[in-house]
């Protein structure tokens, strides 16, 4: 290796951007060359000062500001357009006839949601809290839940499956009004959060656990579904199956 | 189920109104991926700014010229990593948008002519600087004056090398040129900041 190719290949060296086998030729060289010792010696000791003085800038607030508003700003969306945006299919207008709700989370920040989730969940438990309005009767929680809330979420009774339909609550998940539907499963609470996401590819479920609760999470037609509960990861599955397929059927009704 | 999935996914064929009045439910659910894709990288797109135009309140403009065309193109966004693509179109943006203006200093690295990189043997200009002395320590200021008064194209090779941990591909994608060149002209950077250091050291101040 020449000296020229030294000094251009020490550079990529001290970047760690040689091969094992360009190494060690430069190496070799640098082993038999005072001058390109000192080089590579002198490059390395520059890059240790630049690494260690903070050289970068931080974007001024009214820079990211004027970034923000530039941008389409997320809206929550109203009832019309909702409705407008699921008027595309007799399997989606039926959907929508069965009822969907009409706030906008957020995509990101998953882990928060899950938490917040896990929260209202544990709130619920508290005496009193559980629900708004107590029927086994979805044709009772679901027009409670058109007047409170701009749409409502999609009421399925899953009792003769085994997950009893006890009720539906008003709750706040991301500072929004949001609907859960109750379940119960022997004597375990399942709370099912129904929002509606900009998001409108489905996404299969998956489970979570969080804060020692499992959290079985979906997306279709446009929804995002949290089923939360202590009930074992198997059955809050086999909830979510049910669920789902009892949906397909209301959907395809 | 699956045609369903379909029908779901695609926008409505209606006409839906609140189109006219603004963004669509599509628009947002694009504007919120590219927040989360782009914004993190904010203040890296203003550090490169900054050292290609100087001028903090050019810099200020070009950054958000350059988030508006990410925004625009976004669609078509399939790779580099995000960063080095932001980079690529702050430099186009600082090209097209700022090389004319006179206060800033901004000299693009296309219009160099061809010979400009290669006239000067790297190994003369080297050899000399005294590769023996040691570099006194320099707060971060005086550093980033060193940096930014290097010419292009060296300087932002480097800024991309030692400021934004780019690597060699990284660079030749964002200012598109071969990995080679980056090479050549991070060798020629690093030598002309030394020259400038030691230069430095030798004026009292
Ligand atoms: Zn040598």
């Amino acid at each position: 290796m020449t000296c020229d190719e030294a000094e251009i290949l020490l550079h990529a060296l001290i970047d760690g951007e040689l091969d094992a086998g360009h190494v060690r030729e430069v190496e070799n060289h640098i082993a038999t060359c005072p001058h390109c010792a000192a080089q590579l010696g002198a490059y390395r000791d520059m890059q240790a000062e630049i690494a260690a003085a903070d050289l970068r800038f931080t974007a001024p607030p009214q820079l990211r500001r004027r970034i923000e508003a530039a941008l389409p700003q997320p809206r929550i969306a109203s009832r019309r357009s909702v409705l407008r945006g699921f008027a595309m299919g007799s399997v989606v207008s039926a959907m929508a006839a069965t009822g969907i709700v009409a706030i906008v989370l957020r995509s990101d920040d998953e882990q928060r949601i899950e938490s917040e989730v896990v929260s209202a969940h544990l709130r619920s438990l508290q005496a009193g809290h559980l629900t708004d309005v107590i029927s086994t009767d979805q044709h009772t929680v679901k027009p409670w839940c058109n007047g409170r809330l701009d749409v409502a979420p999609p009421v399925i009774d899953l009792t003769a499956l085994g997950f009893t339909l006890i009720g539906g609550r008003l709750d706040y998940i991301d500072g929004r009004a949001i609907g859960a539907v109750v379940y119960k499963r022997r004597a375990h609470i399942i709370n099912l959060f129904v929002a509606q996401t900009p998001n409108a590819s489905r996404s299969p479920a998956r489970t979570d656990d969080v804060q020692g609760f499992n959290i079985r999470r979906w997306r279709d037609h446009g929804l995002s579904f949290w089923a939360v509960s202590d009930i074992s990861a198997d059955e809050l599955t086999e909830f979510s199956d049910k669920f789902e397929s009892a949906m397909r059927t209301n959907g395809n009704s | 189920m699956s045609g369903l999935r379909t029908q779901a996914a695609r926008t409505s064929p209606i006409a839906d109104e609140t189109m006219q009045f603004g963004s669509s439910s599509d628009d947002q659910v694009r504007a919120q991926r590219f927040r989360d894709a782009a914004l993190p990288y904010l203040d890296d797109v203003y550090t490169l700014a900054r050292y290609l135009l100087r001028d903090a309140s050019d810099a200020e403009d070009a950054v958000q010229e350059c988030y508006l065309r990410a925004l625009k193109h976004f669609d078509s966004y399939r790779g580099p990593a995000m960063k080095p693509w932001l980079f690529a179109i702050l430099r186009n943006v600082c090209r097209a948008e700022f090389a004319r203006r006179t206060h800033s200093s901004i000299t693009p690295a296309d219009e160099l002519p061809e010979t400009a990189e290669q006239t000067t043997p790297l190994w003369s200009e080297a050899q000399e600087t005294p590769e023996t002395e040691v570099l006194r320590h320099r707060d971060a200021s005086a550093i980033q004056r060193m940096i930014a008064a290097l010419a292009e194209p060296f300087k932002e090779t480097f800024v991309l090398r030692e400021i934004q941990n780019l690597s060699y591909r990284e660079i030749a994608e964002a200012v598109g040129a071969p990995v080679g060149t980056v090479m050549s002209r991070l060798a020629r950077a690093r030598a002309m900041l030394r020259t400038a250091w030691l230069a430095e050291e030798e004026q009292p101040k």
